[in-house]
């Protein structure tokens, strides 16, 4: 915790209300972003970041500053998020073998078919390349071409989803993103190496469908 | 997979794609890794299309909460402070 977070934390317990109002402007954004890429909806994802502010106000004199404040918050949103995305989704049945690639240590990055065989000319080199994005910065900034990120990060393990929306859709640093889930640094790279090639994998298959009309 | 100094496979690449992203490949590995990009395609194009990906989901649009959910906080900040 640094001198900006004490400040901001003594004027919260002390009940000042523009600290609070700022605090909620200007966090709610990026709560917004991870909680929605873990519950159905956006309706849902607003409820999510409000009980979190919630959450945030009766734990704040237990506090104990040992991490950075927003740490501590993306911490509680994400615990909220999970047990709500558990709720919502009580219908599905749990995979087994979804668990099991809950890290992912085994999952190529890539589908295998896509490289050549032993017996192929090149073994190990592309056998179906990737081919490159026509005009990709407009192209991925479409309403179809977010939905189909967000849709592969709601898709993924929970926590490849939370290292994902931590680094990627809120830009913050590898260590962020290991204080918060309490992961190693070289275990928060592993999931984010998954997560990134599923959620690459899954624009390519959008474009593809999207070039093809 | 291939012996240290032997050249790198496309399979082998993309699963390295991150530690070189993150910048966590060590001077040997980076070298045959970027040996290997300067002459796949393929490889190009991937490396490319995470770029993409990143640059892209980091610019999902960031929306905040609606005004009446705000208002509401603030309610219950107030709530908190009368009762502690």
């Amino acid at each position: 915790m640094d001198q900006g977070d004490e400040r901001l934390l003594r004027a919260l317990r002390s009940g000042d209300e523009t600290a609070f109002t700022t605090v909620v402007e200007d966090y709610s954004p990026l709560l917004l972003r991870i909680a929605l890429a873990h519950v159905p909806s956006r309706a849902v994802a607003e409820e999510v970041v409000q009980e979190t502010w919630l959450a945030v106000l009766r734990g704040i004199d237990a506090f104990e500053g040992r991490s950075a404040l927003r740490t501590w918050i993306i911490g509680i949103l994400l615990n909220t998020a999970r047990s709500r995305g558990a709720r919502e989704r009580r219908t599905l049945p749990l995979s087994f073998l979804r668990r099991r690639a809950e890290n992912g240590w085994d999952e190529p990055a890539v589908d295998p078919h896509r490289f050549q065989g032993r017996r192929g000319e090149r073994p190990g080199w592309w056998a179906a390349p990737p081919e490159r994005w026509e005009e990709p910065a407009e192209r991925l900034a479409r309403d179809g071409a977010r939905t189909a990120m967000i849709e592969a990060i709601r898709g993924l393990p929970p926590r490849q989803r939370d290292v994902i929306a931590i680094r990627d859709l809120c830009g913050y640093s590898a260590e962020e993103a290991c204080d918060a889930l309490g992961v190693s640094e070289a275990n928060q790279r592993v999931l984010l190496h998954r997560a990134r090639a599923k959620v690459r994998a899954a624009l390519e298959q959008h474009v593809k469908e999207d070039v093809a009309g | 997979m291939s012996a240290v100094g032997a050249q790198m496979t496309c399979r082998e690449m993309v699963e390295l794609v991150t530690d070189y992203l993150e910048g966590r490949l060590g001077g040997p590995q980076r070298a045959r890794f970027e040996a290997h990009l300067a002459i796949c395609p393929g490889c190009q194009a991937y490396l490319e299309q995470m770029r993409q990906t990143l640059h892209a989901l980091g610019r999902i649009p960031e929306e905040t909460l609606p005004a009446a959910a705000r208002e509401e906080l603030l309610q219950a900040f107030r709530a908190w402070k009368r009762d502690r």
